[in-house]
């Protein structure tokens, strides 16, 4: 324990990381999942190929992003061994029932039913594929579920009590249906979708603009405009009920996210500012008048949280660090409002021109915003998780009190040696993505063997495309 | 005292056990395809895909064994958990750094532009080395007590290479029974070179243990224990020298007896798995905390078996669906 605040500080950045890195394939395969499953179906019921050949697109990212996350989920689980041991030892009875369901429900169904969906469908019978198919979106689903139930578990604890320190489980039910679950979950599972419609709209405008003329891409397309339209208006409303859930249960976690020092009505929305936490107070603010008051409260007389009331009489901040909160919570909204007019415009042109003939400007727009999801995820999640600080498990367990002694030296080799990782991995990961959609614009992705039913659709993708 | 009248004493004996069945699962399901991983640079290049293929329904389940032994750990035996892992901080971080760079090869080397292949095929092998290694490395370490001592850490080095040999030894005998032909010639050949591994490690960790600690010793060598115990070593040699005079007849015609090999490697992992599970019993961390002492909160640990009770036959029921759905030879793995 030469180092402990380096270790502290590093293990953070560590788990930081790993998480960030982790969150990435989930986001895409809980929502691709189902996708695929729309594209199965689809294609059972019309037999037009290019149903197929959506299929056979995604699920090779599908599959990448599988491997990715499972990888990388299997670092989480030994992480918090290896860095936070004081973790399991304070709320293992609740966390590790919540784990081990998760991966006796999901995790087994995920991996095996995989193996069938991906290798077996000329092994099975068209609708055992199918129902394998199911059986990953599912299992991905539950495995959502759980996550999430931990997750704002121990953002609003609850059904326990604590013995000499240690946290004992008294009803499971308020445990799984603690009062943040709701709305992380279905925010989380839009976020999910949002990720995965702007990921296929953007790849799917990339093969257009490449010249690819496949039936299946305009039908991407077309789906993944469509999509992002409908869940977008959704998203923004979860949002806000997460919003003011979040105000009941954190109210720190609110004053850092707006930005608001002095607890009072009237609080303005400050769009943009540089919190300042030593002069405690924010510089060059830009504010809509009564906003936050009217946001949080529904009126501009409505008294908003202020960060000032977070400070213990001997000056320890009981709040998080606002900045980081801050501009996560902004990056996010932002990148929303982009969501929001985009897909709505594209949705316009899609009506206008329809898929195919979608002029070149949305196009590269569409292809500019495919990972606006990553964005908004990661943002999301650094305002919720840095938010909660200085709590691991709000009002149980300060983070500092779960770090592991292991050397801070230690704890740094291993942080470089993962970010290399996954450098390269994302770099490889996006490398092929755009690989696989070249190829497909190029005409070369084979059109799917052995669902030869629709003479024309073939010929169309077999046309090379520039 | 009645074994199964105290929640306190049969719940953690039962994770115990559920735990060690799993750990069980992992060394045999993953050994085999870390060791398929590990037999890949010997393999032509126009068999590597086979080799991958071999595998490739399978591994990711394989590998969820590791999760679920590790969650199993952190449920039952969280204090434990803590102290095991971060003994063994540097070793996990390179198993997981190699169990990351496998699994993603999986995906990406058949995804990839053709020229990067070769490069995900030696980060596949990197990977199950590493994997393997460490995952060796921490056995002699855990057998050794978890103390970071000079002859510890050269003992722990010596059992990574024997697990690592080991299961490329069990690859090789998943891909006697999974391939035909001169693929099938040459896995019986590495099988020949893999058995020394297998049978010195199982010997290296059968004389360190007991050197290690009295206690152990104890437990074996007096009797009636060991009038007892002596099927295990017995077992273990019988299936040895099958191993050795089987792999000499591979192989035959009509693919006669090309599951053996497969079978008796298993045979021999779970011999060598209970012998060691008797050694440690009933401690989780050698030699300090023992699994009634390090074992969760009764009604936590009620919860999850509850749930164990229903999932685990499915988990295992659908396995064995996957493994007859993908039976035969291995064959070139398509997305159709």
């Amino acid at each position: 324990m030469e180092y402990p605040v380096d270790t502290l500080l590093l293990s953070r950045i560590q788990f930081g990381a790993n998480i960030s890195f982790h969150i990435l394939f989930p986001t895409i395969t809980i929502a691709l999942g189902w996708v695929l499953l729309f594209f199965k179906l689809r294609y059972n019921a019309t037999r037009e190929s290019k149903w197929m050949d959506a299929y056979m697109f995604w699920v090779k990212i599908f599959a990448l992003s599988f491997a990715m996350g499972v990888v990388s989920g299997i670092t989480m689980s030994f992480q918090f061994g290896t860095n936070w041991p004081g973790f399991m030892e304070t709320v293992g009875n609740v966390a590790g029932p919540l784990l081990a369901y998760e991966v006796m429900t999901a995790f087994f169904l995920e991996a095996v039913f995989l193996g069938i969906m991906l290798f077996g469908a000329s092994r099975v019978k068209p609708w055992v594929h199918t129902l394998a198919t199911f059986l990953v979106a599912f299992g991905t689903t539950m495995s959502t579920f759980w996550i999430i139930v931990l997750n704002s578990w121990m953002h609003t604890p609850q059904g326990f009590e604590l013995r000499d320190g240690v946290v004992f489980a008294t009803n499971w039910w308020e445990i799984v249906f603690n009062p943040s679950m709701p709305y992380r979950l279905v925010h989380m599972l839009l976020a999910s979708g949002l990720t995965v419609a702007f990921l296929i709209a953007g790849v799917s405008a990339l093969r257009l603009l490449w010249g690819d003329r496949a039936e299946s891409a305009k039908s991407t397309l077309r789906f993944g405009i469509i999509v992002a339209a409908g869940l977008i208006p959704l998203q923004i409303l979860a949002g806000d009920f997460h919003g003011l859930n979040t105000l009941e249960h954190q109210p720190a976690k609110v004053a850092a996210m707006e930005g608001n020092w002095e607890t009072g009505p009237n609080i303005p929305l400050v769009l943009f500012a540089i919190p300042d936490e030593e002069a405690r107070e924010n510089k060059y603010e830009i504010g809509v008048p009564n906003g936050a008051s009217i946001i949080l409260k529904h009126k501009p007389s409505g008294v908003v949280p202020g960060l000032n009331d977070f400070v213990a009489e001997d000056g320890t901040k009981l709040h998080p660090r606002v900045a980081p909160v801050f501009f996560s919570f902004r990056i996010m909204v932002a990148t929303g409002m982009a969501m929001l007019v985009l897909s709505w415009t594209g949705l316009f042109l899609l009506r206008r021109y329809g898929a195919g003939e979608m002029p070149r400007l949305p196009l590269y727009a569409f292809a500019a915003m495919s990972l606006s999801g990553w964005l908004a995820t990661l943002a999301g999640w650094y305002t919720t998780e840095i938010g909660r600080q200085p709590w691991l498990v709000q009002g149980v367990l300060a983070t500092k009190d779960a770090v592991s002694d292991v050397s801070a030296g230690m704890v740094l080799s291993t942080l470089i040696g993962y970010l290399v990782i996954y450098a390269a991995l994302i770099f490889a990961y996006i490398g092929v993505i755009l690989y696989l959609a070249r190829k497909a614009a190029r005409g070369e992705a084979l059109p799917s063997r052995g669902y030869k039913h629709s003479g024309e659709a073939e010929v169309a993708v077999m046309q090379p495309g520039e | 005292m009645d074994l199964f009248s105290d929640p306190a004493i049969w719940l953690p004996w039962t994770f115990a056990a559920l735990m060690g069945l799993s750990i069980l699962m992992y060394v045999i399901l993953d050994g085999f395809d870390l060791g398929v991983g590990l037999l890949v640079p010997l393999a032509e290049d126009e068999d590597k895909d086979l080799l991958v293929a071999s595998i490739g329904p399978f591994w990711d389940a394989n590998e969820t064994w590791l999760v679920l032994a590790i969650g199993l750990l952190l449920v039952a035996f969280p204090t434990a958990h803590g102290i095991i892992l971060s003994a063994l901080y540097l070793p996990v971080f390179v198993m997981l750094v190699g169990l990351i760079l496998r699994g993603v090869s999986f995906e990406f080397r058949a995804k990839a532009p053709a020229s990067q292949k070769p490069r995900w095929n030696v980060a596949f092998f990197v990977g199950s080395l590493m994997a393997s290694m460490s995952q060796g490395f921490m056995l002699g370490m855990y057998v050794m007590g978890l103390t970071w001592t000079l002859p510890h850490v050269a003992f722990a080095l010596l059992t990574a290479v024997f697990l690592t040999v080991g299961y490329s030894f069990i690859g090789a005998a998943w891909l006697i029974a999974k391939t035909s032909g001169e693929l099938q010639k040459r896995a019986v050949g590495w099988a020949k070179r893999g058995i020394w591994g297998l049978i010195l490690g199982i010997a290296a960790i059968s004389m360190a243990t007991p050197y290690v600690s009295a206690r152990i010793y104890e437990k074996w060598f007096s009797m009636p224990e060991m009038l007892y115990l002596s099927p295990l070593p017995l077992l273990s040699a019988a299936m040895v020298l099958y191993l050795l005079w089987q792999i000499k007849r591979l192989p035959q015609d009509n693919d006669r007896s090309a599951w053996g090999p497969f079978m008796a490697a298993m045979a021999l992992f779970v011999l060598a798995f209970g012998g060691m599970a008797y050694s440690f019993y009933p401690y989780v961390v050698p030699e300090q905390i023992t699994i009634y002492e390090a074992a969760s909160a009764p009604e936590s640990l009620l919860i999850i078996l509850i749930g164990t009770l229903f999932v685990l036959p499915a988990i295992l029921g659908y396995t064995i669906l996957s493994y007859s759905i993908f039976r035969g030879k291995a064959t070139e793995l398509r997305y159709d």
